[in-house]
């Protein structure tokens, strides 16, 4: 077990490093240039903004150097556009933000979405189920950016329960719609992923023979179903939870949260080369570190799979 | 016990007493009725890039510059100039210019407002050192060996600016420019406070560390959600400024926008959705307003080596502005006020007349009916068509104006094939001439005629359609030692107008909601330049 996951960590390096080198390829192609205004910039001073940010450099010799820097000194280099500010303060202001409403997004999906789609699966062709399926396609057709401003224009403006955006520090009122508005699509998928492993499992022969020996329904679910049932909603989860924790620009733009997810959106718009690379380098990373956090996990709930 | 009860007895007086003398007090000027509550919020379209006065180079934190900084001159609500940390300013010949400094303005931390941070500042917007994007606005105001420091051929020391003493700023300009007073509002001629620069580098400007001399400072700010100020104690006016707190909410989103705003959550929001304002009007006159906006938005016709052969012939160009309707653009796309364009310079422009501009009072048929007749001239038409590429950047609006106008030129044989590119790709495609029609826009750095008119002089880094006429070239020059250049600026219109430089659509208003209870807010001051010192919101009657 241990070999195996030094080995994925080793493996992480070369895709991470063909990340970093790739997105930059791409950042150079794209026409535009941070600096490009509408009122044009004098050429001494473009000169000078291009040497501050080592534009002037060659192109291996910038990569070269934004690599050092990153593993040397983990630092990421200046903001392009936001002149007063570097990356690591940006993220370090945006990540939390987006962890948070991520964390707890996910939170909710799981509970609520295992709890609809086991209970589905128990009462199986019951009008529970159908209910249960119902919230769940329901939810799954609705998109955030549908959601958000329904849930904007209910809480805030018509009943004025909750704030129609911000952050604050994080206070609780002003976590709850970025929550539901994330986690509804989500915990739909969990909803139905769980209820049909679940049914597949109940049908099996292991959970008959559980029956026949007269175990009581509840310890027939919870001793013997829930595990193998959750093995294809776990696979699921390890992705869900990246693409939570790593923010959704349709979240901070209609929450106004000040998460990474805007910042990573802006920031290819405005061609702000040291944003957007330190966002994709940490959310390779994370994607990385989370499908590896999967893979480890099956082996645990499955003893069929053994690395 | 009795010591309690004593204490608490005198607390509640102590309030009630407070509380009283705030919502007795009236406005001074208006004898409205304070409110209690003395805060102002307001929704941000974007983050702003930076607020360090001579970084800034956009609409946002030119807003929040004007409340945290004081210039050597501001504007009263009609965009008249006021005396900021000048009391006094005189010029003999319009060269060389005297600001005598009040001896009162401090900043924030204590220190006195001199002269040498003026000098500090102005030296610093031009060093290529600093690498200011809004360096070209000291050589627009001709100060003497601008274009050299800023090229990087003279030290910024050798800058036209000095100070005689702590109290005398002297400003040599190259040639006469008789409205430089009214440059100086600008923000990149706001001071700043060297030691602060020095000590902190780049990060001057965050909350920790900011030194500033307006009537506001920064409290606390988040990238991306909002950003607080406080009222400054140590502003020389402080006395006189109701509103003890501002914060500014960045909210992409602006239907997201509007809801938070009809919740209360905020007091005033611009860049209203498109279409939505009359609708709004309707609802809540007193909320929604439409004020004239310094800006002009037209078509650029790329007239130089890599345009269109067609668009070098000033008859094609004219047809094409003839045969746009422009009513139906304000009429019925935009709805909000804006008023249809025959001509560049804004018709609101402090001094500025409207040129006879002999087309704009035809009506549309007679228009459409000479640009066929032009295009014939000029040897196109329905038998010889005309295909023609037309940029925009990526906008509802933009789109919706390109849409309208490709069809307003369909009867003149000329397709259009119209491209939408965001805003970055499109400065690069616009700025190297890679089009024949552009969508463009320009708003005025300063309330004088010139800040349009310069745009359109050969060897303007902005004329992107490299539309070259001698005659105007020499005119804008003259005009900057005419005691009234007035009726040259109108003659250029003229001249631009025969020569169709560009395609005029509308002058711009600004459209906004704002929350009733906050007065004073300057109406009429069509550059849109707010302070939050002067405004109050008045108790709900």
């Amino acid at each position: 077990m241990l070999v195996f996951i030094i080995k994925r960590l080793l493996v992480a390096i070369p895709v991470l490093l063909i990340l970093v080198v790739g997105t930059f390829i791409l950042m150079y192609t794209a026409p535009g240039s941070p600096f490009a205004t509408e009122r044009g910039i004098p050429p001494a001073v473009l000169a000078n903004l291009e040497a501050q940010y080592g534009l002037d450099q060659p192109f291996v010799v910038q990569i070269w150097r934004y690599i050092t820097g990153i593993v040397t000194e983990f630092d990421f280099g200046p903001s392009f556009i936001y002149r007063d500010q570097n990356v690591n303060d940006l993220i370090g202001q945006g990540f939390p933000v987006t962890l948070t409403y991520g964390f707890w997004s996910f939170v909710v999906a799981v509970i609520i979405g295992g709890a609809l789609g086991i209970l589905a699966a128990v009462k199986h062709n019951t009008w529970l189920d159908y209910l249960a399926v119902g919230i769940s396609i329901g939810a799954q057709v609705l998109p955030n950016f549908v959601l958000a401003p329904i849930l904007v224009l209910v809480f805030t403006l018509w009943l004025g329960w909750l704030p129609g955006g911000g952050w604050q520090g994080g206070q609780w009122q002003y976590i709850i719609l970025p929550v539901i508005a994330l986690s509804t699509s989500f915990m739909a998928s969990i909803a139905r992923i769980s209820r049909a492993s679940m049914l597949e499992v109940l049908t099996s022969n292991f959970i008959r023979t559980a029956r026949a020996k007269g175990l009581p329904m509840h310890r027939v679910i919870f001793r013997h179903a829930l595990k193998p049932a959750l093995l294809p909603v776990i696979s699921y989860l390890g992705p869900a939870f990246v693409g939570m924790i790593t923010g959704s620009v349709v979240i901070d733009i209609y929450f106004s949260t000040g998460g990474i997810g805007q910042f990573f959106v802006a920031s290819a718009l405005n061609r702000d080369y040291g944003v957007m690379m330190g966002i994709t380098v940490l959310l390779g990373t994370l994607t990385i570190l989370f499908n590896l956090l999967v893979d480890i996990l099956y082996a645990w709930i499955d003893p069929k799979i053994r690395y | 016990m009795t010591q309690f009860y004593i204490l608490t007895a005198s607390t509640v007086l102590t309030m009630a007493l407070s509380t009283a003398a705030w919502s007795q007090e009236t406005h001074p000027v208006t004898g409205d009725k304070l409110a209690e509550d003395q805060t102002f919020s307001y929704r941000l379209l974007d983050q702003f890039p930076s607020i360090d006065p001579q970084l800034v180079e956009e609409v946002e934190g030119g807003h929040v510059s004007r409340q945290l900084y004081e210039g050597l001159l501001t504007q009263n609500a009609d965009g008249t100039l006021r005396p900021g940390v000048a009391e006094e300013w005189s010029s003999e010949d319009n060269k060389t210019w005297i600001f005598k400094l009040r001896p009162d303005a401090k900043w924030s931390n204590g220190d006195p407002v001199t002269a040498h941070d003026f000098v500090f500042a102005w030296r610093r917007a031009a060093d290529p050192a600093t690498a200011s994007e809004y360096a070209w606005y000291v050589e627009l105001a001709k100060i003497e060996k601008a274009a050299s420091v800023i090229a990087g051929e003279l030290e910024p020391e050798e800058l036209g600016v000095r100070a005689i003493d702590d109290q005398t700023l002297e400003v040599t300009l190259g040639q006469p420019l008789p409205y430089f007073p009214q440059m100086t509002v600008h923000y990149t001629f706001m001071p700043t406070h060297q030691p602060t620069v020095e000590a902190h580098g780049a990060n001057w400007t965050n909350p920790r560390n900011i030194v500033s001399n307006g009537a506001y400072t920064l409290e606390e700010m988040a990238v991306n959600e909002f950003f607080r100020l406080k009222k400054n104690p140590e502003y020389w006016g402080a006395d006189d400024v109701i509103i003890t707190e501002v914060t500014g909410y960045v909210i992409n989103d602006v239907n997201q926008a509007l809801n938070r705003f009809q919740a209360g959550e905020f007091d005033m929001m611009d860049e209203l959705p498109a279409g939505s304002y009359p609708r709004l009007e309707a609802e809540a006159p007193d909320v929604a307003h439409s004020v004239p906006r310094l800006c002009s938005y037209y078509y650029t016709v790329n007239q130089s080596e890599s345009g269109h052969e067609a668009l070098k012939d000033p008859r094609v160009r004219t047809a094409l502005s003839y045969a746009i309707n422009r009513s139906v653009i304000t009429d019925q796309v935009l709805q909000a006020g804006q008023a249809p364009a025959y001509s560049f310079t804004h018709w609101a422009t402090a001094g500025f007349e409207l040129p006879d501009i002999e087309y704009a009072n035809w009506s549309q048929e007679e228009r459409m009916a000479r640009a066929m007749e032009l295009m014939v001239e000029a040897g196109y038409g329905p038998d010889n068509p005309l295909e023609l590429d037309l940029i925009y950047n990526t906008s509802e609006n933009h789109r919706q104006i390109a849409t309208v106008i490709s069809q307003m030129w369909r009867p003149l044989g000329v397709t259009t094939v119209l491209s939408n590119y965001e805003w970055q790709s499109y400065l690069d495609i616009r700025g190297n001439q890679n089009f024949d029609i552009a969508r463009s826009a320009w708003c005025g750095d300063y309330n004088e005629a010139s800040t349009f008119l310069d745009l359109l002089t050969s060897n303007n880094d902005n004329n992107d359609g490299k539309y070259n006429n001698p005659e105007v070239d020499r005119l804008m020059e003259e005009s900057l030692t005419q005691a009234d250049p007035q009726p040259t600026y109108t003659q250029v219109e003229k001249i631009l107008a025969e020569d169709m430089a560009i395609l005029p659509i509308y002058h711009y208003t600004q459209n906004f909601v704002l929350d009733p209870s906050i007065r004073n807010w300057p109406m009429e001051n069509v550059e849109n330049n707010w302070y939050v010192r002067d405004i109050y919101r008045a108790a709900a009657e």
